[in-house]
């Protein structure tokens, strides 16, 4: 076993000695956390919406000041006036405005002989979020607009409670999760792909291979160092991700043990899935090359950006077998809801049998001979 | 005992036979140079000699062990300079000794003893502690050389360890090598493309051409095996027409070779053609304006032996191939 640990004492120096490698291997996860954090968490402000008011009566007024009552309060929506509806909806086309709002010339006589006056929304719906909001925004209008002067004590109709059981979770720490993972798998991807190819590439597998090493102490060798430099990458987007994001109690110890247990285990699961299969590649460009389809097949089914019950069928597939899925499942029960092991525990075996799967695999498809 | 002993060795790719049928012995204490043009299977011989790769046919003992069925015993006994520069840029000098000493199970109060020592004899005790990205390609060489020796093997294999070294490199590494294995119970098999050092180097050579043995002897041997052990280059004024087939008579004149107005003779015997030219030009009213005698080198029983055509042939990419290599140091 001490040749083992010869290999780990070898790559655990050289990636001690390459600060450009750590740094940049922890910034991207980092920098996704921030951007993409910020990027898709907030709500969306100062929609352009015209108002065409062909109507000009008193319950067109009455809708108009709600409209400028919700453009001075949450700012969800800026009004702009048009007198020609044609102009409006070019103008929409164009982008120029989110949406036109018209209120049509027979809008007060129906309100006044209640026959089912309308007002309509014209929206740009090739961005879903955008209509969305602004869909939600007049629908809201339109439901003060509606609510009699004065309330009804007792109603019969049923409403929904929500309990929040945990603290609200703004996105940022939503992602954080999936970020954790990600650092892991770049580490594993530079580590145990992109360094493993150059390194066989360049003969400095010959010089191993040319020593009384046996195969299982070389596998182990370079998975075991592949693993430490993982772990240490994970511990640290853990730590300085929570705090970015702004997670509650970071450094509560009992929770930094169930982390260490999950990112060890994670880190050897992934290594484990990149021995699998880089064991028989010699093309320096390949772990470059298969880099960014990894990434993408992995991170986005695993429920770290948006939740797996939206999937179609055959995603759902992927996200079953994702090593991804099980890490991101165990780190948003610790990170997001300090959970105890009772609720990581199927996350930690399915880890722990799909490293088992790989790792054999990979020792059957490695060549102790070139 | 013979420190390596290759057997009717055979390694085929495909259809493609790399290596077809080699034997050969390399005594106790011997520098033994391996040569042959790019993709004679000089490589596949010592891969396979180190174990890298099995043979399709045949053995070779190397240290007494057979390489297929006591390769961990070889591994022991070997010490291997592959041709790419495979030091760690990032680590010291002692550092890179220092692991290849663990990988090797060196225990630890003999490398204590052993790296200084070595780098003693490959002159680099004083750059122990630099990070080897620092030193030169000659430097580097060095290195690797005293790390193929921390676990003292008693066969060193070298494949081209002066290849893209400047001349003054080129002789330090060589007296090294010489000095170490004066110091040392070492057998050496080495290759090389510099004819020059094979020469002065190696005890006995053996040509490798097309996957077979072409020539084994010593330089000197080698050097008499072949037609005209010396050149004469004469240049002649007013030559008559008929002057080539004239000179092809005289004594001891093996070939001749003529380039407008220079002629090279090939002789068995310098001297002897040079009094002869000399004599058939006086008698002919030609006018030798230049001559000199040069003896044989390896170049030439190198070219005699392998031909002169070019040998192209497909290889494997190498990371240092790529437009996308990490640059690491």
């Amino acid at each position: 076993m001490s040749r083992m640990w010869a290999i780990v004492e070898r790559e655990l120096r050289r990636f001690r000695r390459s600060p450009i490698l750590i740094v940049v291997s922890m910034i991207f996860p980092l920098a996704q956390l921030v951007i993409l954090g910020y990027a898709f968490g907030g709500n969306v402000k100062h929609l352009k919406v015209a108002v065409v008011d062909q109507d000009h009566g008193l319950p067109a007024v009455k809708i108009r000041e709600l409209a400028q009552a919700a453009s001075s309060g949450a700012r969800t929506i800026d009004l702009i006036d048009y007198a020609d509806e044609g102009q409006a909806v070019t103008d929409l086309r164009n982008g120029r405005v989110n949406g036109v709002l018209t209120i049509p010339p027979e809008f007060s006589r129906r309100v006044l002989v209640k026959n089912e006056p309308r007002v309509a929304l014209i929206e740009d719906n090739t961005d879903n979020v955008v209509a969305n909001a602004l869909a939600g925004t007049l629908n809201g209008l339109l439901v003060s607009y509606n609510e009699p002067p004065t309330p009804v004590r007792v109603t019969g109709k049923a409403t929904l409670d929500v309990v929040e059981v945990y603290p609200y979770v703004p996105y940022i720490q939503y992602l954080l999760p999936g970020i954790v993972v990600m650092s892991i798998f770049m580490m594993v991807m530079i580590g145990g792909g992109i360094i493993f190819i150059d390194d066989k590439a360049r003969g400095l597998h010959e010089g191993y291979l040319v020593t009384p090493i046996s195969k299982f102490e070389l596998i182990a060798g370079f998975n075991v160092s592949g693993t430490i430099k993982a772990v240490v990458a994970g511990l640290t987007i853990a730590v300085i991700g929570s705090l970015i994001a702004g997670v509650p109690n970071p450094l509560d110890p009992l929770r930094f043990v169930r982390l260490f247990v999950v990112i060890v285990v994670t880190a050897f699961a992934l290594i484990s899935m990149m021995f699998l299969i880089m064991v028989r590649v010699t093309d320096p460009l390949m772990p470059r090359a298969i880099f960014g389809l990894l990434n993408t097949v992995l991170y986005f089914p695993s429920g770290a950006v948006y939740p797996q019950q939206g999937f179609p069928a055959w995603m759902q597939v992927i996200a079953k077998v994702d090593p991804f899925t099980y890490a991101v499942h165990a780190f948003k029960s610790l990170l997001l809801k300090n959970t105890g092991m009772d609720a990581i525990a199927g996350d930690l075996l399915y880890l722990i049998a799909f490293s088992a799967v790989a790792m054999t695999a990979a020792t059957s498809l490695f060549k102790r001979t070139l | 005992m013979n420190a390596i002993e290759v057997r009717s060795i055979v390694k085929k790719f495909g259809d493609f036979t790399a290596v077809d049928g080699i034997s050969f012995t390399v005594q106790e204490g011997e520098i033994f140079g391996l040569l042959g043009p790019n993709g004679a299977g000089k490589s596949t011989l010592i891969r396979m000699l180190v174990t890298l790769l099995p043979p399709t046919a045949g053995t070779a003992l190397v240290g007494g062990f057979d390489v297929i069925k006591q390769s961990d015993d070889v591994r022991r006994a070997i010490g291997v300079i592959p041709q790419a520069m495979t030091s760690d840029l990032e680590l010291s000098v002692e550092e890179n000794l220092l692991i290849y000493a663990k990988l090797y199970g060196v225990p630890r109060e003999k490398r204590q003893r052993v790296i200084p020592e070595l780098l003693e004899a490959v002159e680099l005790l004083q750059w122990r502690d630099k990070p080897v990205k620092n030193l030169s390609g000659g430097m580097r060489r060095r290195v690797e050389i005293a790390r193929g020796l921390v676990h003292e093997p008693r066969v060193f294999f070298l494949d081209e360890p002066t290849t893209g070294l400047d001349p003054v490199s080129r002789t330090a590494v060589w007296e090294m090598l010489q000095r170490i294995k004066s110091q040392r119970n070492l057998t050496v098999l080495i290759t090389t493309h510099y004819m020059d050092e094979a020469d002065k180097l190696c005890d006995r050579i053996a040509i490798v051409d097309h996957g077979k043995l072409v020539a084994l002897d010593s330089p000197m041997m080698l050097k008499a095996s072949i037609p005209g052990k010396n050149v004469l280059e004469v240049s002649f004024a007013n030559a008559p027409a008929d002057w080539a087939a004239r000179l092809a008579t005289l004594s001891f004149v093996d070939k001749i070779d003529a380039h407008g107005h220079i002629y090279r003779i090939s002789s068995s015997n310098g001297p002897g053609t040079t009094l002869a030219v000399m004599d058939a030009a006086a008698a002919a009213n030609v006018v030798v304006q230049s001559l000199s005698v040069q003896s044989t080198t390896l170049d030439d029983v190198f070219v005699h032996y392998t031909g002169r055509q070019l040998r192209d042939a497909l290889q494997e990419a190498s990371a240092a191939d790529s437009p996308f290599m990490l640059r690491r140091g």
